[in-house]
């Protein structure tokens, strides 16, 4: 190969020989590296304590910013979301038993062995270690497999599909229809439906059937618990249970069009008590959900406000999603 | 005769108008700028036409960057948006407009931003580390690198003829079905992408070939660079993955085009089949884009800190298990949609596996730093940048690979967050490493490094200040894409806290604009005249910088890692000149790249008879080409030594 220099500049240095031809020695001091050491000197006083402000005043501006307003993933009021909490609060605990060590290592080794640092031990040929290399293939391999157990068993219990342990109260259906764009519940049992509203009892298991007669969305009331996709022609499931009445913010969230930001809907959780007072006197409502009313609904609309809807074809939800299963854009023929 | 084409087609909102308007005029600027220096002719002959890869990786790169431009502008606007729309405001956009622009900005970002760095670099460093000449197919080379442009060409003309696909960057059916998306956007996101995907996948093939069969004797395969074989992981994942999205696009065309029912949710068909088949290649590519990077950090890392790279083996295992698992876990991106658990753990399992080799490479770079001298370059810099936002990120992603978890973040600012620290503080600033660290190989000087450190704190900063609010967003129930909210849900001081950042980021691209010009202007005080201003190991530093355009005058014959760091211990040279024959130029690239483009643009807009024309225009090119048996040039060995001696001169 064709490299001119010759010449060896050989130092001892510890147990291992350091040489470098002495040109390219030359051409580091060209690039003069800059390391921390050269920063920190370099630095005033006043620019390290601007930066210790910026970063006290960073968190200030995080803790302003978060007060008052919730944090529903973090806060949780019912029993599916409080287990993916807590979850989630383990999961990043493993996490920062790797973080922490990396972030201290990295921290370490950058500013200890800084060129300048003549001092520290060099080892330029020191390429290997079977027993470190052992030790971090096996420690993440262990907490990796502490995390597959728990994603095993979340998987299952947590699984969406899985109806909730039923205590004395008997469990309430909600068939969800994701539309263009707003969110229509059908709750069969009782004759009734609502439009960007949902009301249920609190500590009583809520089953929801999922479709869509509308681009694929996603179903999904933070507090409550994780979320599951509205698809055309097929029913997905997703069961919750509030533990405490209060309003709880649903969402779509998966893009779904123009109308997309706007469909958002309130989830009322009440005694249910409240929950029966609330039924009887929508039972009252001469406002009928037919396959003409609802072929109406669900034209393409933004921003809808809360409606009502009593009494429901009892076969609306079977025919929205026949709609797709028939070679057929026209529903109706079919039933 | 011209299909659906008509005058309609041009831009009528006042923001798409302003950046047509941009973009034609500096358009116009680099035209007249390329007149007034007379430089047409040597723009055609020096670099359209070369089947040389190291000006085709400058070519990728300017592509990307000036691309990246755009992505950064799209990325600007969103956050405007988000930051302004709450409540009774409609922020600056209309909701058309932000969707079109988020599924620019994504589309964009990985397809011609990050795709093009990766291209490049690859093309640049790949031949000259394993002591190759060129790459195994280089006119193919040429045609990868020209459909790419294309693609690239394709996927901006949308803005000035017609309108960009307000789907996603993903495109996911019924949403993107002619049902529901009837304009133009989604057909011309699907012909940029099939396209530029042709490309990726023929240089996918040319590498790998590259890699196997032309290497340095002595060369092992244990013994190549681990960039090479980060490439090589990246490059056979390109094989297997790239088919599945042509495949994927090809079938919505015909949905869209013709009528049939592959991805609707009427006769028979079915959107998940689309969503499976579309991650199927779309977790693949986030691998194919990260494994480079990580090789580079590899390069990086050993260098300035002039030691050897900690646990090559371990390294070349990681990757091989990150190759392999990163088929196996797709699932992941829709454990939302309603699989059985046991299908969820298993591909959450799969996910969380992954964390293992990755962590391990993270281990190793910093026990290559242990007990090294560690100059803190700017490489360097964007090294401990990436360690810091990746590990963060990484987290992130293991939480999401517990399904359960997954469900409260899923499509939430908290999964964009995630990705964007992968993307930005793996991908980018690996590729960002690169291009400085092998800036003085390809041009002969280096970059200014005070201002390659002001953009890079610029781009850490901005980026806390960007991603970190988003992820506290996702946990409070913001969804992605959204173009308005409420203002009582009090999101509104994170978003703008979010958009100062992407300000801080904007600025550090202007560092790197200024960099490149400052670094230009005062080129002759970074001049590199040794070729190894980095105190490099590996083959490429042992040739002159700017590398001659046969890269090795003398084919080296390695037999150790790290070839080049123990030759220079060694003091061994033999200098022995021979013929060499390279491939010659030739505007055929260029020319089947248009015919594409013409075939792609006559495609969106139903202009049948220019199909047929530019399908058999491509099929004349490629006919002439298999007959030209004039593709090769030779430099004759007397002609070698004098230019190693002209290019060598200035080290003496």
């Amino acid at each position: 190969m064709s490299w001119r220099p010759k010449q060896q500049n050989c130092e001892k240095h510890s147990s291992f020989s350091r040489c470098l031809p002495v040109w390219s020695k030359k051409s580091y001091t060209v690039t003069k590296p800059l390391t921390i050491w050269d920063i920190i000197s370099l630095a005033k006083k006043s620019t390290i304590l601007l930066a210790a402000l910026l970063t006290v005043s960073l968190v200030v501006l995080a803790v302003v910013l978060l007060d008052g307003n919730s944090v529903p993933v973090l806060q949780p009021k019912g029993t599916i979301a409080s287990q993916q909490r807590d979850l989630i609060i383990l999961a990043t605990l493993l996490s920062l038993l790797v973080i922490l060590p990396v972030f201290a290592l990295t921290g370490y080794i950058s500013w200890k062995y800084r060129a300048s640092n003549k001092k520290a031990r060099y080892t330029p040929n020191w390429d290997g270690s079977k027993r470190l290399e052992t030790l971090w293939w096996g420690i993440p391999t262990i907490l990796i497999l502490i995390l597959s157990a728990m994603i095993y068993k979340s998987s299952h219990d947590l699984d969406p599909a899985r109806a909730l342990q039923a205590n004395e109260k008997t469990p309430i259906t909600v068939q969800v229809v994701a539309l263009q764009w707003k969110w229509l519940f059908i709750y069969p049992e009782q004759g009734i439906a609502t439009v960007n509203y949902l009301q249920i009892p609190e500590d009583t298991p809520i089953n929801f059937v999922i479709t869509a007669d509308a681009p694929m969305n996603s179903f999904w009331i933070p507090q409550l618990g994780g979320q599951v996709y509205a698809m055309a022609g097929m029913a997905t499931r997703l069961h919750l249970m509030a533990d405490e009445p209060g309003e709880y913010r649903g969402s779509s969230a998966n893009i779904s069009g123009a109308g997309f930001s706007g469909m958002t809907f309130t989830t009322k959780a009440t005694s249910e008590r409240d929950f029966g007072d609330w039924v009887r006197s929508s039972q009252d409502l001469v406002q009928p959900l037919t396959l003409a009313t609802y072929n109406d609904l669900a034209r393409p609309s933004k921003n809808n406000q809360p409606r009502q809807y009593a009494p429901v074809d009892k076969n609306l939800y079977e025919a929205v999603m026949m709609k797709y299963v028939a070679p057929s854009h026209t529903m109706g023929g079919h039933h | 005769m011209l299909g659906k084409l008509s005058f309609d087609a041009l831009p009528k909102d006042l923001v798409t108008i302003g950046g047509v308007v941009m973009m034609i005029a500096s358009g116009l600027l680099v035209i007249a700028l390329l007149t007034y220096f007379k430089k047409w002719k040597w723009l055609w002959r020096e670099w359209l036409t070369s089947l040389d890869p190291k000006k085709i990786g400058v070519m990728y790169i300017v592509i990307a960057f000036v691309m990246l431009l755009r992505g950064v502008a799209d990325a600007a606007m969103m956050r405007a948006q988000q930051a302004l729309s709450v409540g009774d405001s409609s922020g600056v956009i209309s909701t058309d407009t932000f969707q079109q622009v988020f599924s620019a900005h994504g589309t964009i970002m990985i397809f011609f931003v990050a795709m093009g760095f990766m291209f490049g670099l690859i093309n640049l460093i790949v031949p000259l580390q394993i002591g190759a000449r060129d790459v195994a197919f280089p006119f193919m080379n040429s045609v990868s690198f020209w459909l790419f442009a294309a693609g690239a060409v394709l996927i901006n003309l949308s803005l000035v003829v017609g309108e960009f696909s307000a789907a996603g960057w993903l495109a996911y059916p019924p949403l993107s079905g002619i049902e529901y998306s009837p304009g133009v956007g989604v057909d011309y996101w699907i012909w940029a992408l099939q396209i530029a995907g042709v490309g990726s996948l023929l240089s996918g093939i040319n590498f790998m070939v590259t890699i196997f069969k032309l290497r340095a004797p002595g060369m092992t395969l244990m013994k190549i660079p681990m960039f090479v074989w980060s490439v090589l992981g990246s490059m056979i994942l390109v094989i297997f993955a790239f088919p599945i999205l042509t495949g994927t696009l090809a079938l919505l065309a015909l949905d869209r085009s013709m009528g049939m029912h592959f991805f609707t949710s009427d006769f028979g068909g079915n959107p998940m089949m689309y969503i499976n088949l579309i991650w199927a290649w779309g977790h693949p590519e986030v691998y194919i884009l990260i494994l480079p990077a990580f090789g580079i950090f590899s390069e990086v890392v050993a260098t300035f800190s002039s030691k050897r790279l900690f646990g090559y083996k371990s390294m070349v295992y990681a990757i091989a298990a990150i190759t392999f698992l990163s088929f196996v876990v797709w699932l992941h991106h829709f454990f939302t949609m309603g699989a059985g658990a046991n299908v969820n753990a298993f591909f959450g399992i799969m996910t969380a596996v992954i964390a293992v080799p990755t962590g391990v490479k993270v281990f190793n770079w910093l026990f290559t730093m242990y007990r090294g001298r560690i100059r803190f370059t700017t490489p360097m810099l964007w090294f401990l940048g990436f360690v810091v936002i990746f590990t963060i990120g990484g987290a992130a992603g293991v939480l999401m690979s517990v399904p359960a978890i997954d469900f409260q973040v899923h499509n939430s600012l908290f999964l964009v967050a995630h990705f964007h620290s992968m993307i930005i503080g793996g991908v980018l600033f690996g590729f960002f490493a690169g291009i400085t660290y092998w800036f003085p190989k390809v041009v002969g000087f280096r970059l200014n490094e005070r201002l390659g450190r002001y953009a890079f704190f610029c781009w850490l900063s901005g980026f806390v200040l960007a991603f970190v609010p988003l992820y506290i967003l996702g946990l409070m129930g913001a969804t992605r894409r959204l173009d308005h909210y409420d203002a009582s849900l009090g999101w509104q001081g994170l978003f703008i806290v979010s958009g100062v950042g992407v300000m801080i980021i904007i600025a550090g691209i202007g560092f790197q604009v200024l960099q490149l010009i400052v670094s230009i202007k005062q080129r002759r005080s970074n001049l590199d005249t040794t070729g190894d201003p980095w105190d490099g190991r590996t083959l490429e530093w042992s040739v002159a910088s700017p590398a001659p355009v046969y890269n090795f005058a003398t084919v080296p014959v390695v037999s150790e890692r790290d070839a080049f760091q123990v030759a220079k211990q060694d003091g061994k040279a033999k200098l022995i000149y021979e013929d060499i024959h390279l491939p010659k130029n030739t505007g055929m690239g260029i020319l089947i790249a248009s015919c594409s483009f013409l075939f792609g643009f006559a495609f969106i807009w139903h202009i049948w008879w220019l199909v047929a024309v530019s399908m058999l225009g491509i099929v004349a090119c490629l006919i002439v080409r298999s007959l030209d048996e004039h593709t090769e040039h030779t430099i004759k060995a007397a002609q070698v030594k004098k230019l190693e001696a002209i290019s060598r001169s200035a080290a003496a």
